[in-house]
């Protein structure tokens, strides 16, 4: 369809919608943001007899790609370190993506604007492809790859696990609360127009680094539609700005999208780009300097300042903050050793760091071994089973985290952590911002307004707590990650492929599981207070075990 | 040649040309079945049930993709409404299910066959489009045709986007599973592009017939026309349910058997080619092609329901209920339409003969899910 042609089109579906007489419109999904009618188009001019043709062009391309990596046999050169994180990346990914079609009812019903209604269902149905595609891409890992142990069983994996609950809320996020901080700021304001440049831009390059060049085809495919999405977010966030009464709820939401999702995303992509690629080119770019370029650059300095014009209030302190965690206080850096420390209750494997690693995180993250160099050389020692424990419950110094109520990440920057008596029961948290999430933001009220829409923090939050006082053997059964055999597990602390070298249940029974937070409701105050005056110091890591 | 590393022989040094950095391309024998270890060969999703003897591409890309507390998900949903109801709620509908999970959409949809099937579609439209402006057949219309197409042709493209829009985009929310929501996004992009397209049409036929063509007749007719108010009053009472399972119900069990395909199929079908028009049956004729595919994967969600071994007889009750609800406003809507039959200058089928067939359409359907009309509705 020419463009002119789209131009007249897309005038002409705006006489589709009408304001109806019969009945009174009564949102199921509330917000507390408050519009006036019309407002903004869409630049986009979206039109469904163009839109099929485009995206049929995209599978073409997408499908092609696929049938050339398995007669090539890409497989052949993947990276197996890389591979490994993609059975939770990919386990995670389709989630949020149909959480996003899911969501945008809320807003069809909140926003009066028939145009940008039009949009909506565009990326409805986006985001059907985008899961759908990205199930598909998984399948066939788990068909090609040399170990489909965890592709096997990715969705019931995701369902059951600690990482899978993490990523979760970047989904539930979009779909529960009120309807403008879920679809507006949280999925369309800051996770597609932020996050989805490191999701879907930086990471497939790393893929390809590794090997994998069906990644970057199918998620290159993807990147392609959120054009369109950031457009819609962009609409909406206008049309509220346009009203002052909504300013300092902007102002809440903006802060909790953009701490939550950092706390959540960078932990897993962070980890993934820097701990999951095998190229160590000085010159390619670390995870914090591709968050530099897509996060702060590109999206903080270009997208969000320029807003300030309207009215919004930028979170400058809160960009500030995540920008230090990522650069000079190695958050993810801490994550992988955590998600390492974690790796029996994975549900794949994490690759030992070589010498080539270590020089390449000295290189690009100063003081990286003086921090973490020892914990790995560990990690490595004891990634073959013979006679020890997993690492977790070796003495390495390594003080197992509490959890952060909030993103649920664990509180790894000791220091930061926040303890705090909430809603009947003792709560830590990773950082100011992840207190204030839970004690200032989903609240009743905000800033004095009241703010009935607001959602709820809900669930089981510490899944530590599920398995207190169970054997590790247990555990791993009860969850599912065990293999045909009935004992070797799926995780692995290493990418080797010897059944010999391969950890079972066997070397997991008779150790038992503990919850920090059960734990540390059980302390007396005394205790208690003393226990997280140590905890916040740190730890030192052994020199030998 | 760099020696052979542990994970494989680096077949490129990562040179380059001066001032360039390139990745090394290692070969890393990670290929499928490169070793034997346990789990090796366990290359199927195996967290489901299918529901014939393999699974589907559209079961591995679907089914699970929406969690549930009652399979996997042990944290339970961590985030809820303000008034503590999760994300997603069984009690979102008045239909009970032992196991939500066991539905399939028949047709299999999923984002490749999707899209497979809307381009065919938005093609055969643009083909037709294209040969009727070349031969300007537009020219060739009854004008009694043209006014009709105008005034009630054309005005079909509201409750195909009402319902599109404001009914399925919404149910798509609610469902309890992935099956059921992804199958309910795909009839809300049907209905969508059904608009679209008869939107499109009438912007062909204006710009070809511009001084005798009324191209937004339509918006008025829809609002304030007897014969539409029906229609309307029946499409907008949708957009207030609070029920997703009601919503699919009323739209394709009821609705569109009994005013969708009675003025779609029961008279634009018919009487289009006799007043020299091809092109809108065309537009039209996908719309009905597009419901069937809707209908079949409703009334696998709703036979599911009924045969339900618990709560089937239960569900079946709710559904007579809906029937009493909504029959009565979709006969009142479709005996609305009725002159509408009597306007052309050549007269392919009565209105009784079309109502006739969608009565006993909707009967079948009925019958189907071992449901019937009351002696009240029957009489009306």
């Amino acid at each position: 369809m020419a463009r002119k042609s789209v131009s007249k089109a897309h005038a002409k579906i705006q006489e589709l919608s009408w304001e109806p007489t019969f009945v009174e419109k009564d949102p199921k999904y509330k917000t507390d943001y408050t519009f006036k009618e019309g407002g903004q188009k869409d630049p986009m001019k979206q039109v469904l007899q163009s839109y099929f043709p485009m995206q049929e062009e995209k599978d073409h391309r997408v499908y092609g790609a696929v049938d050339a990596a398995i007669r090539g046999n890409m497989w052949r050169q993947v990276q197996p370190r890389w591979m490994e994180w993609q059975k939770l990346f990919l386990s995670i990914i389709p989630f949020p993506e149909i959480s996003a079609a899911r969501a945008m009812p809320l807003l069809t019903e909140a926003v009066p604007n028939p145009e940008i209604h039009n949009g909506l269902a565009f990326q409805m149905i986006d985001e059907v492809r985008h899961s759908t595609i990205q199930m598909n891409l998984k399948r066939e890992y788990m068909r090609n790859y040399i170990d489909p142990a965890g592709f096997d069983i990715t969705e019931k994996a995701f369902s059951n696990n600690y990482a899978g609950t993490i990523g979760r809320q970047f989904g539930e996020g979009f779909t529960t609360g009120d309807a403008l901080t879920a679809c507006n700021i949280y999925l369309q304001v800051v996770a597609e127009t932020a996050f989805t440049n490191t999701l879907f831009v930086a990471m497939p390059s790393e893929a390809a680094a590794n090997g994998d060049y069906l990644l970057p085809t199918v998620f290159l495919s993807v990147q392609s539609d959120e054009s369109r999405h950031m457009n819609n977010g962009y609409g909406t966030l206008l049309m509220a700005l346009a009203n002052d009464e909504n300013k300092d709820l902007i102002e809440r939401d903006l802060i909790y999208s953009i701490w939550n999702q950092h706390a959540v995303v960078d932990a897993a992509i962070g980890t993934i780009i820097d701990y999951g690629s095998k190229d160590r080119r000085k010159d390619r770019d670390s995870y914090a300097e591709m968050w530099k370029r897509w996060y702060y650059d590109d999206y903080y300095r270009s997208y969000l300042v320029p807003l300030e014009k309207y009215g919004l209030k930028v979170p400058h302190d809160v960009v500030e903050d995540a920008w230090r965690r990522i650069s000079d206080d190695f958050y993810h850096h801490h994550v992988a050793q955590f998600f390492a420390t974690g790796w029996p209750v994975n549900y794949w494997r994490i690759d030992p760091m070589t010498d080539e690693d270590f020089e390449w995180f000295e290189n690009k993250y100063p003081g990286w071994y003086d921090k973490f160099g020892k914990w790995w050389e560990h990690y490595s020692s004891l990634s073959e089973p013979n006679g020890h424990n997993p690492i977790a419950f070796e003495n390495t110094g390594y003080v197992y985290p509490h959890r952060c109520w909030s993103c649920m990440v664990p509180c790894l920057i000791r220091e930061d952590t926040i303890m705090d008596y909430v809603d009947g029961q003792w709560r830590t948290y990773c950082h100011k911002w992840c207190h204030w999430q839970d004690t200032v933001a989903y609240r009743e009220e905000y800033k004095g307004r009241p703010t009935p829409a607001m959602g709820k923090m809900t669930g089981k939050r510490e899944w530590e707590s599920l398995y207190h006082g169970w054997d590790l053997a247990d555990i791993q059964h009860d969850l599912g990650y065990v293999r045909s055999d009935g004992k070797t597990l799926v995780p692995q602390p290493h990418v080797q492929f010897e059944q010999d070298k391969m950890w079972t249940t066997d070397h997991c029974k008779g150790i038992e599981f503990q919850s920090p937070n059960v734990l540390l409701n059980e302390m007396s105050d005394e205790e208690r207070e003393k226990h997280m005056e140590e905890y916040k110091q740190g730890f030192t890591i052994n020199d030998t075990l | 040649m760099s020696e052979p590393g542990p994970e494989g022989r680096p077949i490129l040094e990562a040179a380059g040309r001066p001032g360039r950095s390139i990745p090394q391309v290692v070969l890393t024998d990670a290929e499928a079945g490169a070793a034997e270890f346990a789990g090796s060969t366990s290359r199927v999703f195996n967290y489901f049930t299918p529901q014939k003897r393999r699974n589907t591409t559209y079961e591995n890309v679907t089914v699970d993709v929406q969690p549930d507390p009652e399979r996997y998900l042990t944290q339970g949903w961590i985030y809820s409404f303000a008034d503590g109801t999760m994300g997603y709620e069984a009690d979102w509908t008045r239909m009970k299910s032992s196991d939500w999970h066991a539905y399939r959409d028949p047709n299999g949809e999923w984002e490749r066959t999707f899209y497979r099937h809307q381009t065919r579609n938005v093609h055969q439209v643009q083909q037709t489009m294209e040969l009727a402006r070349t031969t300007n057949v537009f020219a060739d219309w009854d004008e009694k045709w043209l006014e009709i197409f105008a005034k009630h042709v054309s005005t079909w493209m509201h409750p195909e986007h009402g319902l599109g829009m404001y009914v399925f985009v919404r149910a798509q929310r609610e469902a309890m599973t992935n099956m059921h929501n992804n199958a309910i996004s795909v009839m809300a992009i049907h209905k969508m592009r059904a608009a679209q397209d008869i939107a499109l049409l009438n912007l062909e036929v204006s710009q070809q017939l511009p001084d005798k063509f009324d191209e937004s007749v339509h918006q008025e007719v829809w609002m304030e026309d007897p014969m539409w108010q029906g229609v309307r009053e029946n499409v907008e009472r949708m957009f207030v349910l609070g029920d997703w399972a009601e919503e699919v119900f009323a739209a394709n069990i009821v609705f569109e058997p009994l005013v969708g395909e009675l003025f779609r199929s029961g008279f634009v079908m018919h009487a289009a080619p006799l007043q020299g028009d091809y092109v809108t049956p065309t537009v039209i004729g996908l719309i009905r092609t597009e419901y069937e595919r809707d209908l079949n994967a409703t009334r696998d969600m709703f036979t599911l329901l009924v045969e339900d071994e618990e709560h089937g007889e239960e569900n079946k009750q709710v559904m007579q209920e809906w029937l009493d609800k909504w029959v009565p406003l979709s006969i009142k809507a479709a005996q609305g339409l009725e002159p509408i039959w009597s306007e052309p200058e050549v007269q392919a089928m009565s209105f009784e003969e079309s109502f006739g067939q969608a009565k006993s359409r909707f009967e079948d359907i009925l019958s189907d899910l071992g449901l019937q009309l009351t002696e009240e509705l029957v009489q009306k």
